[in-house]
């Protein structure tokens, strides 16, 4: 436990002492906010409220998704390895980072909604508590599967690799327009994508709909993702079987 | 302190090590040699949980490899021959982060970097990044990091890699002392045969992942008739190389 909490506080320290790339990281959501949200925001489509759940999403897909990038540096130069002789288990190791990458991700998440109020956007304050959190253990799973993917792909292929698979995941997702509007074809991929039921729970908590099935479709998969996550992340963290 | 028995990694079909035995006292200073690709660091990297062998049985510093890798990482140090620092936080910050994870407080923490980094000669290097700092010096913050917990086990991949005469010798005390005082155990690799003759009670020498000689290096030099650990060194290993071109 003090082991989390010394590992979380030095990758903290290490983030937040950098805040040029922390403001950097809520930039691309910021944009679609100011540039993408008014346009919404009159199509017809829906409202802030179905917006900015969405950016959320979005957030959490590529920041949380290309958290592995970090640690493809600590494998090379050696840091890594010297972490793993420490007497600290591999979870331990993982979640030091990914609580990390979760509470960056959680500032970011409020600057946004900070915002997205300021433009319009009307939502209860339990609702939007409640979609923080479940972005959170979104998040979880999603930076732990991306630790997982960089130490096990080769090092020079994480970035472009990660980088393009989370366009298609984004897309299908509805994060942009709500896939309500898809023809069928595209809402049964889309529906075998984890993000879309994400998307959906916190379109839903931000409604004020708390106890839509939206809702609990949208914690099961986050909570699942995180679970099988968190296991295979771990594991790379163990001795390596190569 | 070390008791390995049948030890082997098998790489895809190459096999690093093929299958060794090794013995090592509480207090001993244990020389292990070998040419470029003999197997020294997969051995190290096995026998401090970092890697996990093929087949074999090993009880490294009281706790069993496989059964307890926890238990052998709190009472094992390591510095591995590549490193252990990244280009970009403080280096003190980092040694720090690992005291802490062996379970030292912030302060005991911070005091004992301090003190370490002044014994290595390199105090009040906290606030810079490796980039701001000589190739020896980095060598010797890796040792510092190896050192931090006290542990009674010490695996040292190639320490003196890249220091100075100076630094050398002073980390040779240094090792000699922690024997001295603490009755620290130490296994040791360097393709330097002379410091393995100067510091280490015990050679054994790898070859191909085969053990292919081991001994005092007094014994060693006499039973081949050798003058210096090299001439011993060169009579062992490369033998498939000489019976190869022999052929
Ligand atoms: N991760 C790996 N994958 C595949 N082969 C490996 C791996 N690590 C080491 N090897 C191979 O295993 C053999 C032993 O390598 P090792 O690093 O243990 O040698 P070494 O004795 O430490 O050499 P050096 O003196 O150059 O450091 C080499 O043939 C090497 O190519
Ligand atoms: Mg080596």
């Amino acid at each position: 436990m003090t082991a989390l909490a010394v590992l979380t506080g030095h990758y903290l320290r290490t983030s937040f002492g950098s805040k040029v790339s922390l403001a950097f990281g809520a930039v691309q959501p910021f944009l679609f906010l100011v540039l993408f949200g008014p346009l919404f925001a009159r199509s017809g489509v829906g409202s802030w409220a179905v917006l900015v759940p969405g950016l959320l999403v979005q957030l959490a897909l590529t920041s949380a998704g290309m958290a592995g990038f970090g640690i493809v540096f600590d494998q090379r130069f050696g840091v890594l390895e010297r972490l793993r002789v420490a007497p600290v288990s591999p979870v331990t190791l993982l979640l030091g980072r990914v609580l990390r990458d979760s509470l960056v991700l959680l500032v970011q998440a409020v600057a946004i909604i900070v915002a997205g109020y300021a433009l319009g956007l009307r939502a209860p304050l339990p609702g939007v508590l409640a979609a923080l959190l479940l972005m959170t253990v979104l998040s979880v799973g999603m930076a732990s599967l991306s630790y997982a993917a960089a130490l096990t792909m080769r090092q020079e292929l994480f970035a472009p690799v990660m980088s393009t698979v989370v366009v298609p995941l984004m897309l299908l997702s509805g994060a942009l327009l709500p896939m309500s509007l898809a023809p069928a074809w595209l809402d049964v991929v889309s529906r075998l994508t984890p993000f879309r039921y994400a998307v959906e729970g916190l379109r839903a908590l931000f409604s004020g709909s708390y106890g839509a099935s939206a809702v609990l479709w949208g914690v099961v998969v986050s909570l699942a993702l995180a679970i099988g996550g968190l296991a295979l992340g771990a594991n790379r963290f163990r001795w390596e079987k190569a | 302190m070390i008791h390995v028995r049948g030890l082997t990694k098998t790489f895809g079909t190459a096999e690093a090590v093929r299958g060794i035995d090794v013995d090592v006292s509480a207090g001993e200073i244990v020389g292990f040699l070998g040419p470029n690709g003999a197997g020294k660091t997969t051995t190290l990297r096995m026998l401090t949980t970092l890697l996990r062998p093929t087949s074999g049985t090993a009880t490294v510093a009281g706790a069993d490899l496989f059964a307890d890798p926890v238990a052998v990482r709190r009472r094992i140090g390591y510095v591995a021959q590549g490193g252990a620092f990244g280009p970009f936080t403080p280096v003190g910050d980092e040694l720090v982060l690992q005291a802490r994870l062996h379970g030292l407080s912030r302060a005991e923490a911070r005091a004992r970097v301090t003190s370490l980094l002044a014994a290595l000669d390199l105090a009040g290097v906290e606030e810079r990044t490796t980039v701001m700092l000589s190739g020896g010096q980095k060598r010797r913050l890796d040792i510092a990091m190896g050192l931090l917990h006290r542990p009674g086990l010490l695996f040292l991949d190639e320490p003196t890699t890249g220091l100075d005469p100076q630094s050398r010798a002073n980390l040779w005390d240094h090792i000699r002392r922690l024997r001295e005082r603490d009755g620290v155990t130490v296994f040791l690799t360097t393709h330097y045969l002379e410091e393995a003759d100067a510091l280490c009670d015990r050679i054994l020498i790898i070859d191909h992942g085969r053990i292919v000689a081991e001994g005092t290096p007094d014994r060693l030099k006499a039973e081949h008739g050798a003058r210096t650990l090299d001439e011993v060194f060169l009579a062992v290993t490369g033998r498939e190389l000489r019976e190869g071109a022999a052929a």
